[in-house]
């Protein structure tokens, strides 16, 4: 009986839902490392100071971390994709096939002023979403952690379309969240 | 959508998700620390983290039992691992003692695009599960001890985790209650 419902709950789509949830597992795992690192080598001295005085936190590793993860996944989603019109397709094709690919659901809005910056809004992101209920504000001052991965995603599936850009998040209430994308001219 | 090229496989997208960055977490260790023992110390640990709140999902997703006794733990551990990673190791080497096996895996999602050079010989690339288990099974009393025997980053045929049951844990007594 036991074995029946282990089975039925292993069909294909629910096995996707769980890799997903080792995902988001590892991802807690590698804010908790970047984090207690950077506490510890950064100022042995002082304790607090893990968080500088504007209240941020050392994320460069994070976003280094998810920028190579970016750069390398694009390469294998595009492998048999064809080729992009120009910079406002990639962008598209981040918003809605990629993004619903990683994190379940596409970029709700996407705005641009057409001169390289883009702003890419989720109004239910993932990696927030089980941060504390809608419009909650307690967890608020720690979700750049929770965002900095991502952004590095970003900047590194971009860098490999070949857009060199840099990539800034913010959150007002959560779980909803925006990402900044300037893109730089050469 | 007007695009004509293939849609994207999500569950193919995220199980590649979840590989590239359990890679670039095995990256960043290497570089942060100078002694590769040490990065596989950290692995156990962040594996250990997981899998004391990953059982949870396992029970609740199941709602399996308790375990009855250790052949009972090898089926549902393996179960786990069609859960979660989609794929089945086979249960082998029992001891005569029935309180060691090993779990053998031919293919391993962690793996799946890796190449280990020959200066880290003493790397335990996917020293997260072993972390994961013993993490888990803490959860539910069980001490276990867990390593890997062969490894096919190390051109081993497959891949042989060994786990071996300690104790049975007791539930402690909240302090002050006797």
């Amino acid at each position: 009986m036991k074995q029946q419902i282990i089975d039925s709950k292993a069909n294909p789509s629910s096995t996707g839902e769980a890799d997903d949830c080792l995902f988001e597992y590892l991802h807690a795992e590698l804010v908790n490392y970047v984090l207690s690192r950077s506490s510890n080598a950064a100022c042995s001295s002082n304790a607090a100071c893990s968080s500088n005085a504007e209240g941020e936190e050392e994320l460069s590793r994070l976003e280094w971390m998810g920028f190579s993860v970016g750069y390398r996944i694009i390469e294998r989603l595009t492998r048999e994709w064809s080729r992009f019109k120009d910079e406002l397709d990639m962008i598209k094709f981040i918003c809605t096939d990629f993004w619903s690919s990683l994190y379940h659901k596409q970029i709700d809005n996407l705005r641009t002023n057409h001169h390289g910056v883009y702003v890419l809004q989720d109004n239910a992101f993932r990696l927030l979403d089980k941060v504390g209920t809608s419009n909650s504000k307690q967890y608020l001052k720690e979700s750049p952690r929770l965002l900095a991965f991502t952004c590095g995603l970003l900047r590194g599936s971009l860098a490999n379309l070949g857009i060199i850009s840099t990539v800034t998040a913010e959150t007002t209430t959560l779980p909803s969240c925006k990402f900044h994308v300037q893109v730089q001219k050469i | 959508m007007s695009r004509t090229g293939t849609k994207l496989d999500a569950k193919k997208v995220n199980s590649e998700l979840f590989t590239l960055t359990y890679g670039s977490i095995v990256a960043q260790l290497l570089q942060d620390y100078e002694n590769v023992e040490d990065v596989n110390k950290q692995l156990e640990r962040m594996g250990y983290n997981i899998g004391i709140r990953l059982i949870e999902d396992f029970l609740a997703r199941t709602g399996s039992g308790r375990c009855y006794d250790f052949k009972d733990t090898a089926e549902k551990i393996q179960s786990g691992f069609k859960i979660f990673l989609g794929i089945t190791p086979s249960i082998t080497n029992w001891s005569p003692a029935g309180d060691e096996f090993s779990l053998c895996f031919e293919t391993n999602p962690l793996t799946e695009f890796v190449e280990l050079p020959d200066n880290y010989s003493n790397l335990k690339y996917c020293n997260i599960l072993p972390g994961v288990l013993r993490g888990a099974c803490e959860m539910v009393q069980m001490e276990i001890a867990c390593w890997f025997v062969q490894d096919q980053l190390k051109n081993d045929n497959l891949t042989e985790l060994r786990v071996k049951f300690v104790k049975r844990l007791e539930d402690a007594i909240p302090a002050g209650e006797d």
